[in-house]
């Protein structure tokens, strides 16, 4: 266990009672008791509120633009297989701006950690809907209400074999926090999404809202998260009641493990490179 | 140039243009000749029209050039549009399967699968392999080279196949040698050196892979694809990363990614990919993340002509993304050059930290020259990193060049904080306008060391002339042999090439331009982008634009056509 000031950073611009708070209490703590230390992991966002949850955490960190946390990290990844890597992004970061990268990366199941921060609406730019909000939603844009449903992402994820899935609270931050660890120790592309409310923006889907849904999917009798059909089953389940906790896992090969390693070390001072004699071999 | 030769080799795409051309013109360089390969195809994968033209010739060649000496048709098609451009006392070969209707008084010479390999199943090989042939024994240049090339490329296809594209060849070379050419290639001598025969975005790669090069990802788009597709041949040898990107954007987050990590990272596109990959090249600029990126022109707006050449997005690459910030952009000329340049780009990223260029385009990249392991030295690989370990460190120290020391992330206890939102010394995002303003001239004052490392001019013809032909990128070739030819025909001429465009080298270019009397460039856009250039950098400007935007390369030719009256 290190000590949880190891990673403090500077002081956060999140609006007093933000579930970003809760969610980086608990991803400290899930790093203590892991024990990775700040230079041990890359913390890789793009743009919006949860956007700036590296820079309120001691760690290595690449803030990137909206949308394309999930190809940097990947980048990263196969070139770096020391570090934990992990990418944060919101609702309108990775399933509106950067669906496609999140379709190809349960494809690829590089070994990265993926948390998104859904709070179901637009918080920066002032209470748009995103992606997730449901189905009647009021907005500035949608005065009338969102026409059609949200985008369901868990199940996305199950339907392309994604190899660890689970839904978190940012009202639960003991069971959030081991989410984070099994995500962070899980090999391969590990998705936790978790419900994060915006108290300034969003008046449906706040604390209480959400307490009122939650349960642990982890205590139902019928628990099978390497099942994929009653992964699926729990993945759609969104309403009255909302699955928190691991719903799918299946072992993949990582994406890594089909490229050659490279050490960081190689990389900073190259011992050789291919000699351009053997290279022109072929154009005689 | 006693010997000039220009054999097209035309067909329907999937017929087998390629599969005759190559070892051909490998066998021509064999031998000793100087060769060039131009490729026109279209944005198909079955039919159409597509050709090869081979320059042959005993001294080196730069460029493409019009006219058609050998005229092989695989097809009607090939005879109907080509025949017009056939030369006097020129020879059509043809396929006499397909190609049924010959022109009258012109020599030609029939091959067909039956003739050749009769009671085989050889299918295209027999027609293929029998024009290589027919051709080599039309220039009396012995068989045997060919032979092996061909045995060397169908290896993996087993024995019959290889003993099929034997005889062929061997049967189509005495057919061309019962009545050679006049001008024909037996006297080519040896040169001391072995020629070898390279194309730009093959020369690239080589370029690529000697810089040190272990991460490249792209999304296939014509004509970059070539150049994905030779680096990506080789990468498992000399263990580089890989990967194909679920979209441009993707592509060059992916690079920034692997390049933060610490590898020298290659993205590269054409077109409208390089619209999608705007965003992010303001990323790495404002993450001071090193970053070369390829841009293939091809004609536009939107998909243009996908397959064919251009060099209109020298003023977009110049422009592209929200806000000031450095960039370089260079703009290889021939494929040697491109390999040096490649070189340098690696390292001008590394050390200024920023986004390097380099433009290129379908004829750049998919012609072949003929060139000799002298002008592909070793590489120097500057990668300007910081080594220490101390800390605290801050990735964006203020210091007086701009270059903030550069650490990878997991090489010591230093944490490497990069961000795309305006930030301190220390990487986090600030809304301090003060500091704002510190950061956005620390990283403008990287040009002023940038610019000086720039110059690439390449000049040629006469020393002085008051006529001066200036171009960038591609056109080298064309322009240079068009002032090659005025100089022969009694008007002296000069040419000056650019090879690196921005930070502008505006001393070095002014004073090259400096004696020109009448300023002309030579570019293949519609409205003169380097001319804009250079107008806005130095003040001078042409006083006549060569212009060609019909998606074809220059040839000497052409400039010469549009000189006239003129000059």
């Amino acid at each position: 266990m290190l000590p949880l000031d190891l990673y403090d950073s500077i002081e956060s611009a999140w609006c007093p009672g933000c579930g970003n708070f809760p969610m980086l209490k608990a991803f400290k703590e899930a790093l203590a008791e892991l024990e990775i230390r700040p230079e041990e992991i890359v913390v890789v966002s793009g743009i919006g509120q949860s956007s700036k949850f590296p820079h309120y955490l001691k760690c290595h960190t690449f803030n990137g633009i909206h949308g394309r946390t999930l190809p940097v990290a990947t980048g990263f990844r196969l070139v770096n297989r020391d570090l934990k890597v992990m990418a944060v992004a919101g609702d309108g970061d990775c399933y509106g701006e950067g669906g496609n990268h999140l379709l190809a990366a349960f494809r690829r199941n590089p070994d990265i950690t993926l948390v998104t921060h859904n709070n179901q609406v637009y918080g920066l730019t002032k209470g748009q809907a995103s992606p997730t909000s449901d189905q009647g939603f009021k907005s500035p844009l949608h005065p009338q209400g969102v026409p059609y449903p949200p985008l369901h992402t868990l199940a996305l994820a199950v339907a392309q074999d994604c190899s660890w899935v689970a839904r978190g609270f940012a009202g639960e931050g003991e069971h959030l926090k081991n989410l984070y660890k099994q995500a962070l120790t899980h090999k391969g592309f590990s998705f936790l999404e978790v419900l994060q409310p915006c108290v300034s923006f969003n008046k449906i889907n706040t604390y209480k809202w959400y307490q009122q849904r939650v349960y642990r999917v982890e205590e139902t009798p019928d628990y099978d998260p390497e099942n994929e059909l009653w992964a699926y089953q729990k993945a759609k389940e969104w309403g009255e009641r909302i699955p928190l906790g691991v719903i799918y896992r299946k072992v993949r090969p990582t994406l890594e493990e089909a490229y050659p390693r490279l050490a960081v070390k190689s990389l900073a001072q190259p011992e050789s490179t291919p000699p351009i004699s053997r290279l022109l071999a072929d154009f005689y | 140039m006693a010997i000039d030769l220009n054999i097209l080799i035309g067909g329907a795409a999937g017929q087998g243009v390629h599969a005759i051309s190559l070892p051909l013109a490998k066998a021509l360089v064999r031998h000793g000749c100087q060769v060039l390969v131009r490729q026109d195809y279209q944005s198909r994968i079955r039919g159409g029209h597509l050709f090869n033209v081979i320059r042959v010739a005993d001294s080196p060649l730069l460029s493409s050039r019009e006219g058609v000496d050998l005229l092989v048709a695989l097809n009607q098609e090939t005879v109907t549009l080509h025949q017009g451009e056939l030369a006097k006392g020129g020879i059509l070969i043809y396929d006499a399967t397909h190609v049924k209707e010959v022109p009258s008084g012109v020599r030609a010479l029939a091959l067909s699968h039956d003739a050749l390999l009769p009671g085989t199943q050889a299918g295209e090989i027999a027609v293929n392999a029998g024009a290589s042939g027919a051709i080599l024994g039309l220039l009396q240049v012995p068989v045997a080279g060919l032979v092996k090339l061909l045995a060397d490329t169908f290896a993996d296809k087993g024995a019959e196949v290889v003993e099929w594209n034997r005889q062929a060849a061997s049967r189509g070379h005495e057919l061309g040698g019962a009545e050679p050419l006049a001008v024909n290639l037996a006297g080519i001598a040896a040169p001391p050196e072995p020629g070898l025969l390279i194309s730009g975005h093959e020369a690239l790669a080589l370029g690529a892979l000697t810089a040190g090069l272990k991460f490249i990802c792209g999304y296939p788009m014509t004509p970059w694809t070539s150049l994905f597709n030779a680096v990506s041949q080789r990468a498992a040898e000399w263990q580089v990363v890989v990967e194909q990107a679920e979209d441009e954007i993707a592509a060059i987050n992916m690079a920034i990614g692997a390049s933060y990590a610490g590898a020298r990272a290659l993205t590269g596109t054409s077109g409208g990919g390089f619209c999608l990959m705007t965003e992010a090249l303001g990323l790495a600029a404002m993450t001071e993340t090193p970053l070369v990126i390829v841009v293939s022109m091809r004609p536009g707006p939107s998909t243009g002509l996908p397959t064919r050449t251009d060099q209109g997005d020298l003023q977009f690459v110049l422009h592209a993304g929200q806000g000031d910030f450095p960039r370089a952009v260079l703009a290889p000329g021939t494929p040697a050059q491109g390999y040096g340049l490649m070189a340098k780009a690696f390292n001008l990223a590394d050390r200024y930290q920023l986004p390097v260029f380099l433009l290129t385009d379908q004829y750049f990249g998919d012609s072949q020259l003929t060139h000799t392991a002298k002008e592909f030295p070793e590489v120097a690989v500057e990668r300007a990193l910081s080594l220490e370990t101390t800390t605290p460190y801050e990735r964006y120290a203020l210091t007086p060049d701009g270059i903030s020391p550069r650490r990878l992330p997991g090489l010591g206890p230093g944490l490497v904080v990069a961000d795309s939102d305006e930030h301190t010394p220390d990487g986090h995002l600030t809304e301090d306008l003060t500091v704002r303003v510190q950061m956005q001239e620390k990283r403008l004052r990287k040009l002023k060391g940038l610019v000086q490392e720039l110059g690439g001019l390449t000049t040629a013809g006469a020393e002085g002339a008051p006529l001066t032909l200036a171009c960038w990128g591609s056109s080298l070739g064309p322009v240079h042999e068009a002032v090659t030819r005025l100089n022969r025909e009694g008007t002296p001429a000069r040419m000056v090439h650019l090879s690196e465009l921005w930070p502008f080298p505006r001393e070095v270019v002014a004073g090259a331009l400096a004696p020109a009397r009448k300023l002309v460039l030579v570019e293949g856009n519609a409205t003169g982008q380097l001319n804009r250039l250079l107008r806005q950098e130095t003040g001078l400007q042409a006083d006549h634009l060569v212009l060609r935007y019909d998606g074809l390369p220059f040839t000497p030719e052409y400039i010469l056509g549009e000189l006239k009256g003129s000059v």
